[in-house]
């Protein structure tokens, strides 16, 4: 067997891993939460229990899976498009548009995202999502298309220092939404319902399919813009339609779920440290991975000091964070430099 | 495949490209014929890698260029990219791909999208990887290779795509004279296929070893003729300020500094 198919054996492993540990993490995920696992235990025969298992725990177990994979996807795709492997999906200002979004929501409408009627969570998600395509939108303004990277890259940092800043005044001038800001930015996967579930699941569905068709291109481009172009590529069309599908994905995870540190930029590194292999499989793989990592950081929000929970966001962070740092610790050790 | 080669591989006129502002190409009228070995030299800042680039159709210029008698400004890109294959100097690669896969992607313009890879293009990879001894690393990342082995990864990215014509810029960097002579042998055995190769080199003595050398200065072509003629080896004297020598010695030509 040559070291090719290894890497194929490797990738296929981890694909069969990931799958099976989100189908271990969703039933952790139904059996966690503030009144324990004899909810699904009693689920047959109370109601109540059922609602706790079917209404809450069932899609907000789903929800992250569906936004850790759109967060994943994104990830692989920004590290592609910016050939960085410090890129995150949040690179192009999507993460300050969206909490300005919701800040000004916040502030207008004067609603708090603990409020279930779903008319206010449409509303908050919706400022949240028209934020995140609008920073992205400024963002490419500034840049003049998609063409140049470097621009691209410092019209992202320009645009979310200036978005934070506005968010900050906004924040400043009304300190009534503090609290929920807060909410919003350390990023909770308490609010998902049946309906986001679908929606993200959709828009996974159609990044994915996006992803798919145009990953040779990110394979071309790790090679240099010059030999990308020099094999025939329509890099202009093809960059901008993946910016595109960046954008979106990262919007339709940042409405349901606010912003999960780390998960997007941790996804793909993971998958890179067990296998390499072409765009097209690194681009499913850390979507899967994004999954499962956010479905696991779920279950511990709410399992570690149960019946409290933890933000989900300060989990990706403290466990993202960390794994990251160890996997920089062992490739600068090790010889190959293989990891980051 | 054309059943009847045309003579001239590239011809250009009336090229000229700036970059960053500054005029790099001035009024650059070349052909280069068919079924033979160029190569481009020149002092630094010549615009040799610039010419490289515009035949290419990778920056934007003035004038026209025609490859294998089709105008490159009309010739869809996949057709181009068929035809004509690029290996660019001191290009920032990423560092996860397999060679394998770096090798496959030099048949991106030979397949339908989303098809696999066919036996067709499993061959060439193949057969490009052994040319320049990296075959064995096929499993590996370009991140665990050195510098001479990365180059010669791309050397066969480059050879993989199996085009008419192949342009070459300093490809010859970072590698270590057995693999020069390697890289010598396998122009020579693409000539003999009758494919047309084009090499800018800084190497001079290597340079000579091509069937034509095209000589640059400030932008312009100051010379074009037969490595092995005499008039070829005064331009370069001269292009270079008289600071080297053309000489013979054992069968090849030697360029020593003076």
């Amino acid at each position: 067997m040559t070291d090719v198919g290894r890497q194929l054996r490797l990738a296929s492993r981890l694909e069969l891993g990931l799958t099976l540990s989100g189908l271990l993490l969703l039933l952790l995920g139904a059996s966690v939460g503030s009144t324990g696992f004899e909810s699904v235990l009693q689920a047959w025969s109370d109601p109540l229990a059922l609602q706790i298992v079917w209404d809450i725990r069932l899609p907000r177990t789903f929800g992250a899976w569906a936004a850790g994979a759109l967060l994943g996807l994104a990830g692989a795709l920004a590290q592609g498009l910016f050939r960085n492997p410090l890129a995150d999906p949040y690179l192009l200002g999507s993460a300050s548009g969206a909490s300005l979004g919701v800040a000004l929501a916040l502030v207008l409408f004067g609603v708090s995202p603990l409020a279930t009627e779903w008319l206010v969570r449409l509303g908050l998600t919706g400022a949240a999502f028209a934020g995140a395509v609008g920073a992205v939108l400024l963002t490419l303004v500034l840049a003049r298309g998609v063409q140049h990277t470097l621009r691209l890259l410092l019209a992202g940092v320009i645009v979310g220092v200036v978005l934070g800043a506005m968010t900050s005044l906004v924040m400043l001038m009304s300190p009534e939404v503090l609290q929920s800001m807060q909410a919003f930015m350390l990023g909770s996967t308490g609010f998902v319902g049946w309906s986001a579930w679908g929606l993200m699941v959709l828009v996974w569905l159609a990044c994915m399919a996006v992803s798919w068709l145009l990953s040779p291109v990110l394979d071309g481009l790790s090679l240099g813009e010059a030999t990308a172009a020099s094999l025939g590529l329509p890099l202009a069309q093809m960059r901008a339609a993946l910016v595109a599908v960046l954008a979106l994905a990262t919007g339709a995870a940042v409405a349901q779920t606010g912003l999960i540190a780390f998960v997007g930029l941790a996804a793909p590194h993971l998958v890179r440290s067990v296998t390499k292999t072409t765009h097209r499989r690194l681009i499913f793989l850390s979507s899967l991975m994004g999954g499962v990592l956010l479905m696991a950081a779920d279950v511990l929000a709410r399992g570690l000091l149960a019946p409290q929970e933890l933000p989900v966001g300060v989990l990706t962070a403290v466990l993202g964070g960390g794994y990251l740092l160890w996997l920089m610790q062992r490739s600068t050790r090790s010889v190959s430099g293989t990891g980051l | 495949m054309k059943s009847a080669t045309p003579c001239q591989a590239l011809q250009a006129s009336g090229i000229n490209a700036s970059l960053g502002g500054a005029h790099i190409l001035k009024d650059i009228d070349l052909t280069l014929p068919a079924g033979r070995w160029t190569s481009i030299v020149g002092p630094n800042g010549a615009g040799k890698s610039t010419l490289l680039k515009a035949l290419a159709q990778l920056l934007p210029h003035t004038g026209s260029i025609t490859l294998l008698s089709q105008s490159l400004a009309t010739l869809p890109a996949r057709m181009r990219a068929q035809q004509l294959a690029w290996l660019g100097q001191n290009e920032v690669t990423g560092d996860d791909l397999t060679v394998w896969d770096v090798a496959m992607l030099g048949r991106l313009p030979h397949q339908a999208w989303l098809a696999a890879p066919s036996a067709a293009d499993h061959a060439a990879v193949e057969q490009a990887l052994r040319a320049t001894q990296a075959w064995d690393w096929r499993g590996r990342t370009l991140g665990q290779l050195s510098g001479g082995e990365r180059q010669r990864v791309l050397l066969a990215r480059a050879l993989a795509v199996q085009a008419q014509v192949l342009l070459m810029d300093e490809p010859l960097a970072n590698l270590d004279p057995p693999h020069q002579a390697d890289w010598l042998h396998m122009v020579r055995g693409l000539i003999a296929q009758g494919k047309t190769v084009v090499s800018v080199l800084h190497e001079i003595s290597m340079a000579l070893h091509a069937d034509d050398m095209v000589i640059m200065a400030a932008g312009r072509i100051t010379h074009q003729g037969a490595c092995s003629n005499a008039a070829t080896h005064r331009a370069l004297e001269q292009v270079f300020e008289g600071r080297i020598a053309i000489h013979a010695l054992a069968g090849q030509w030697l360029a020593l500094p003076h």
